[in-house]
């Protein structure tokens, strides 16, 4: 398979995976503005730190639902809004057409169609049906893939990007959030942090399965675990890992060649096996938490150079 | 004029009365909704058209019309003969003009056509491609203008283009209006791609020693017809390639893949000359393969078509055409070409300038129904900036009377009424020549408008080909 191949299918798994998670976000940050006693303003911005996108808005700037649709969603101009990764991910399959089942490929154009007509006004009327429509786009070009698509070289590379942008932005929601997880906190137990925290499971839409889980024990410690150390859980960084690494271990016997970055997330999942939660928070979550961020940008360095793209 | 479906009065001519029952069975309302349910289809698959530059929606529609334009076996079979003729002429041609150029010696061809036109590439002189083949697919712009006349209005040589139309056009018939199809009278057309693809494996170069790994070379997704190049890689089962994706060492062409170089026997280049190769056509482009030409040139990968190729195309070369078939192949031509007066000649020229108001006049290396003059739809100003031009540049100019195109039954705004059509057939010259029955069909869509370019409000239809 072409090299340009590989990484177009890599990278529009990423935009993909990043535009729905930032659907997510935008609803987790809607439901915590409407909390009582919510502070509105500071809400709106771990979102925006969350979606990677702190940058677009200046200290002073007014960061509210409305300002933060805008940027997040339909702002072209802004390389983290839904509406670029659309745009960056479908330009990715353009170039690679033949790679993608026109199943794969008219789930998605027509995704990038719908979102090129929305307009400001339409978000602002209905949030909560358009950030819907986003994450059923996402789900239906995930589902056309998993049924459609021969289980060869492209969907390894597919696979391996939707992992490590998932890992990713649970690693960043959870660094934008991590001081209301910090146990310190949760010695001043009030239902407001307990939402608050509930908001993280929102923001990956997992309230049900932590549910079904911890049996309703809302606890900083347990959330994190959910988050971090469940293999079950889809979103987790266990889960993620453990996706990258067969996938990589796929590409790995198809090509019959191991190179760094098998290397790297075997050594990855190994760590996360052994980890419990309270060491993590002993040696501190916001430092472990860039560990891990650093380690997928390597993951992903050491991805392209093994596969020269 | 002549209509496909009437003739020259209203009696409905033979191939065309299935056609004509079911307009009539259809109606008007279900015709709309057929065509709205096409068009759907089209924007939903991505089959847009890119024209930048231009402003609005860069990725635009070619209006599809929903009306088949048919040609009975009979005609067919005429038309099939002298397309081959044609492209067989053209192939000899290049191979003469790159050689000895026997045709020019004999004072047939004048000399500056060739050597002076810029299409023409010294690097090929010499050079033997697989095959002897110089232009693997030969697209003949064909016009009818009466029950027995058709006419060719111009030869593409280098990398015509359309021809996924003419695959789409038909599943999207067969999709939105089965009924039409179920008498099995109508030549599929689908073979095209596996046709292109033995075409290509025949032409191998020398270093090829197993199955010929094929590809097709892309400028990209902002070339207007990246659509296409990705349906044809994708239909014929090959890898669609950017120049960066490949790069030549010791006279071969690899292209970068996940697992390292592999090698490619076959390019089926949709990428101008220009942008081949930064070392042997344009030091100053950042675009190509460097080296490509040297590997070619030894034999080392095949390039389809040759560079070079379009010094068989242009519009003056063209006039030419009707005695390289005489010289090259000692037949009479099937096919008559447009009457064509040169305006580098001073005689023709004078006769041209004269009648503007009925000629057409073309750029003679234009394309894309561009930089041309209409003369009975023009306006007298623009006839005399035009006369201008053509006083300025006389070598740049050539012209053909009006023709009345043939018109073809369409849905129009009030109904179902006639418009001009052209048909673009696309002719695949390799070790043997193939033909798949049929082509595209381009249709100018506004009422008594003579220009089928997509560029310029030109919309496709489904061309049929009926079964002995």
């Amino acid at each position: 398979m072409l090299s340009r191949t590989a990484e177009s299918l890599f990278w529009m798994a990423r935009y993909l995976e990043r535009a729905e998670a930032t659907a997510r976000l935008i609803d987790m940050g809607r439901r915590m503005a409407m909390l009582p006693g919510a502070y509105g303003q500071e809400e709106w911005r771990s979102v925006v730190a969350a979606a990677g996108a702190g940058a677009a808005f200046g200290s002073d700037d007014r960061v509210g639902e409305a300002e933060v649709c805008r940027s997040l969603i339909l702002d072209e101009d802004n390389p983290s809004s839904i509406r670029a990764c659309f745009d960056s991910a479908r330009n990715n399959a353009r170039a690679v057409r033949t790679a993608l089942t026109a199943d794969m490929w008219e789930g998605l154009n027509d995704g990038w169609r719908w979102l090129g007509g929305v307009e400001a006004e339409t978000v602002r009327r209905d949030l909560p049906a358009t950030l819907d429509r986003i994450r059923s786009l996402s789900a239906l070009f995930r589902g056309a893939a998993q049924t459609t698509m021969l289980r060869g070289e492209r969907y390894d590379f597919l696979s391996a990007g939707a992992f490590l942008e998932r890992a990713d932005m649970t690693l960043r929601l959870l660094d934008a959030k991590y001081f209301v997880l910090l146990p310190e906190t949760g010695l001043l137990l009030d239902n407001r942090d307990r939402y608050r925290w509930i908001s993280l499971l929102h923001a990956t839409s997992a309230v049900r399965a932590f549910h079904y889980v911890y049996r309703g024990d809302f606890s900083p410690t347990k959330i994190a675990h959910f988050m971090i150390l469940n293999a079950e859980f889809p979103c987790s960084l266990a889960f993620c890992y453990g996706g990258l690494r067969a996938a990589l271990g796929r590409l790995a016997d198809r090509y019959d060649a191991r190179q760094d970055c098998h290397a790297t997330v075997e050594k990855a999942v190994r760590q996360l096996q052994d980890r419990e939660m309270d060491d993590i928070f002993d040696e501190g979550l916001h430092e472990f938490l860039l560990e891990a961020l650093r380690l997928n940008a390597r993951l992903s360095g050491e991805l392209s150079r093994a596969y020269h793209f | 004029m002549f209509d496909e479906m009437t003739g020259d009065g209203a009696e409905v001519r033979a191939p065309y009365s299935d056609i004509a029952a079911w307009i009539e069975a259809s109606g008007i309302d279900a015709l709309r909704r057929h065509t709205a349910e096409a068009e759907a289809i089209f924007r939903r698959i991505g089959i847009t058209f890119a024209v930048y530059d231009e402003g609005g929606d860069p990725e635009r529609l070619i209006p599809f019309d929903l009306i088949p334009r048919v040609f009975a076996a009979a005609e067919w079979r005429r038309l099939e003969r002298g397309i081959r003729q044609r492209a067989l002429a053209l192939n000899a041609f290049l191979q003469d003009v790159y050689h000895r150029g026997e045709i020019l010696r004999a004072g047939i061809v004048p000399e500056r056509l060739v050597y002076r036109n810029a299409a023409f590439e010294p690097a090929m002189i010499g050079v033997d491609p697989p095959g002897r083949v110089y232009s693997h697919v030969v697209g003949i712009d064909i016009v009818r203008t009466g029950e027995q006349e058709f006419q060719v209005l111009e030869d593409n040589c280098r990398t015509p283009s359309g021809v996924s139309y003419m695959l789409e056009n038909r599943e999207c018939m067969m999709r939105t209006c089965p009924e039409l199809f179920r008498g099995g009278d109508i030549e599929p057309v689908d073979v095209y791609p596996e046709e292109l693809r033995r075409t290509l494996e025949e032409v191998a170069p020398p270093a090829c020693d197993g199955d010929p790994v094929i590809a097709l070379l892309t400028p990209g997704p902002f070339n207007s017809a990246y659509y296409e190049h990705s349906f044809l890689a994708d239909l014929m089962g090959i890898e669609l390639v950017e120049p960066q994706d490949l790069f030549v060492d010791e006279g071969l062409c690899w292209m970068r893949t996940t697992q390292g170089p592999e090698r490619v026997d076959v390019l089926y280049r949709r990428i101008d000359d220009a942008f081949l190769d930064p070392i042997s056509f344009r030091p100053d482009s950042m675009l190509g393969v460097p080296g490509l030409f040297d590997a070619y040139r030894a034999g080392g990968v095949t390039l389809c078509s040759a560079p070079g190729s379009g010094v068989a195309d242009d519009k003056e070369v063209y006039v030419y055409v009707p005695e390289m078939i005489r010289f090259y192949l000692g037949q009479e031509p099937i096919l008559q070409n447009v009457p064509t007066w040169r305006c580098s000649h001073d005689e023709e020229r004078t006769y041209v300038l004269e009648r503007l108001d009925e000629l057409v006049v073309k750029e003679v290396h234009g394309s894309g129904g561009y930089g041309m003059l209409i003369g009975p739809h023009s306006t007298a100003a623009e006839r005399t900036a035009f006369a201008e031009k053509i006083r300025r540049d006389p070598e740049g100019y050539i012209a053909q009377p009006t023709l009345e195109l043939s018109s073809s039954p369409s849905l129009a705004e009030g109904g179902v009424a006639g418009r001009h059509v052209d048909f673009r057939p696309y002719c695949l010259i390799g070790r043997t020549i193939r033909l798949v029955p049929g082509g595209l069909t381009r249709v100018a869509l506004r009422e008594g408008s003579l220009v089928v370019n997509s560029s310029q409000g030109g919309g496709v239809k489904d061309t049929w080909v009926l079964a002995e």
